[in-house]
């Protein structure tokens, strides 16, 4: 089985958000890279489903030679090669644009992805993807097995869960827990270092444009309530918050 | 030109994030100029009340596609029906409730409409030049404003960040003929698995959540009391549903759920940095902890000191006598 897992390249999880230039610019100082947490999700599965079945895990990410050691993670992962397009991922139908063109050529019996990336949170990539090459697309999905040409999900639903059955090739927006985290170890890593990474350049432009950045307005002062007098917090309830 | 607004429901009734999505698009409509507000509802379970009840909210007109085969939420043909749709009405801009279903199906149609998207949209767009809409980033830890530039334009809704319009008249209901292909039902749902009769925590407007400050799942009965008194949904932390004490699909946060409620009521959880990606759009968060050094106490608007086993039970029955 030949499977595409595109990673994001994104700031990890704890990290300040700040930005520069008159609120124009994400400010990258003392942000620590990581691939998309649920990427990673996406590329575990992937990793298992090779040791399954055999076949082979190809990682794609839309990025800068930047990104390198975040590609280079993956590999230490399980993928088995990378293919790096060499451009900022501006925007997502960008991004679905490169992808697309990719899973064209490869034919690839499973395109794996988060179910969204963690910076611009669009969750857009998959579907877009998935109407340009006329392939079914399965977002949130959180199990993911494949029985001969079939395969076998679970997409998240509001409140509950839904199982579903399509043919492959399929693309899926993975979320946890479809597969056991994986870290990668001292020979992945050593062995990442030897494996193909090829750098493609994009096709077209992106077109929307993201003008200005915004903080959240900074919190006010928690108010405390004493402990012994829990109905101050019901008359805020009903008061202030007037839920009740 | 008109606006159409794509409406989801559960158990027969329209959901609230899709009514804030027709009080959205009619907002859109005084502001922009276009001059009707289309709402269309795919599937045979809500019932007519409430498709008509739509008027309320602002949409004139509900176009239904009645077919029992769209009963279920198959993306590719939910994208094939909301694009007829937006053909037939010529609409310049679909809305939809930011949503399990929405974004897959949303992405779906941007590419066969050959519009742009702004998902998580938080505002009314900005007309003075263009079209600039504001969207959460970052899990809500900030905000970009975009320009759209193609003809038609999708976006879609966060939760609780519209007021639902209340008022209104009637909406008039038109069935709409579509053609259904066999490719759009590749994907075939085999079973589904909810929660029945619980309040939904993505669609919650109140949610207690507990994490692992409660010790055990024998323990989630002042969690569930708690939110039974409010009307609420029940969450929790990612360790909570890991080892197995809550359900998944109740676990909230950088991984998990992301809920924006007008109330969010914190017990027994730290409040990592992942925890409140998850929760930092709600309006109000109330954190009951026992270590007043517990980090969840910076992001929140009320909060009391002390342990969880004493405290919400009197909460509980404070808020059952009020
Ligand atoms: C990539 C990544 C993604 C993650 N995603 C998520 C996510 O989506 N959601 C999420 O929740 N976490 C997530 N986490 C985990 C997160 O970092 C924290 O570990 C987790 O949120 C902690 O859960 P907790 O607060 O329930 O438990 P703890 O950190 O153990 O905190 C328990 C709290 O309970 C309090 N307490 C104990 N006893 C009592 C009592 N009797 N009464 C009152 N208070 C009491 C303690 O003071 C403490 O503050 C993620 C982590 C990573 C690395």
């Amino acid at each position: 089985m030949k499977i595409l897992v595109c990673i994001t390249h994104v700031p990890d999880t704890t990290s300040k958000i700040a930005f520069t230039d008159n609120n124009t610019k994400f400010d990258p100082s003392g942000v620590q890279f990581i691939i998309g947490p649920y990427d990673d999700y996406a590329l575990a599965r992937a990793v298992e489903l090779k040791e399954q079945q055999g076949g082979s895990v190809t990682l794609l990410n839309v990025g800068t030679a930047s990104t390198e050691p975040t590609i280079r993670k993956g590999l230490a992962i399980g993928a088995d090669d990378a293919i790096r397009i060499n451009a900022e991922p501006l925007d997502a139908l960008f991004v679905a644009k490169q992808i697309a063109a990719i899973v064209k050529e490869g034919a690839y019996d499973l395109v794996l992805m988060g179910r969204e990336s963690i910076d611009y949170n669009g969750g857009q990539v998959h579907g877009m993807v998935g109407e340009l090459v006329g392939m079914p697309s399965i977002s949130p999905v959180m199990q993911l097995d494949i029985e001969g040409d079939t395969a076998k999900l679970a997409r998240e639903i509001e409140g509950g869960k839904e199982y579903l059955e399509v043919k492959l090739p399929l693309i899926a927006g993975c979320q946890e827990p479809i597969a056991e985290w994986k870290i990668p170890n001292m020979r992945g890593i050593m062995s990442a270092r030897q494996k193909p990474l090829q750098v493609k350049e994009p096709i077209g432009e992106a077109s929307t444009s993201s003008l200005r950045y915004e903080l959240p307005p900074p919190k006010g002062q928690v108010k405390m309530i004493d402990p012994e007098h829990v109905e101050e917090l019901v008359k805020a309830l009903k008061n202030d918050i007037k839920v009740l | 030109m008109s606006i159409l607004v794509f409406v989801e429901s559960a158990d027969g009734e329209i959901k609230n994030t899709s009514k804030e999505a027709v009080s959205y698009a009619a907002a859109l409509a005084e502001k922009s100029g276009e001059n009707e507000v289309i709402a269309l509802s795919i599937g045979t379970t809500v019932s007519e009340n409430s498709l008509s009840a739509l008027g309320k909210y602002g949409a004139a007109k509900v176009l239904h596609v009645p077919l029992e085969e769209l009963n279920q939420g198959i993306i590719q043909a939910y994208a094939s029906v909301i694009n007829q749709a937006i053909e037939k009405t010529g609409a310049k801009y679909l809305i939809l409730a930011k949503s399990s279903l929405g974004d897959p199906v949303a992405a779906r149609v941007a590419i066969k409409a050959n519009a742009e998207l702004a998902p998580n949209v938080v505002e009314l767009p900005d007309l003075s030049d263009g079209f600039k809409v504001k969207r959460s980033i970052y899990t809500g830890k900030a905000f970009v404003w975009m320009t759209l530039n193609s003809d038609k334009k999708i976006v879609t809704i966060k939760k609780n960040a519209v007021e639902i319009r209340e008022g209104g008249s009637e909406a008039t209901i038109e069935k709409l003929d579509v053609q259904i292909d066999s490719s759009d039902f590749e994907a075939k749902i085999t079973k589904t698995d909810k929660a029945e009769g619980d309040i939904l925590l993505p669609e919650a407007d109140i949610v207690v959540s507990g994490g692992r400050g409660l010790k055990g799942p024998e323990n989630w009965g002042i969690i569930e009391d708690l939110a039974k008194a409010l009307g609420a949904a029940t969450g929790c932390s990612k360790p909570v549903s890991d080892m197995n004490w809550r359900p998944h699909h109740e676990h909230v946060g950088q991984t998990g759920i992301k809920v924006s409620p007008t109330l969010y009521i914190a017990v027994g959880i730290s409040g990592a940095i992942q925890h409140l990606a998850g929760v930092n759009s709600s309006k109000h968060i109330v954190v009951i902890n026992k270590d007043p050094e517990a980090p969840f106490f910076k992001a929140a608007d009320y909060g009391i000191v002390g342990d969880a086993f004493e405290i919400v039970p009197k909460l509980t029955e404070a808020i059952k006598a009020s």
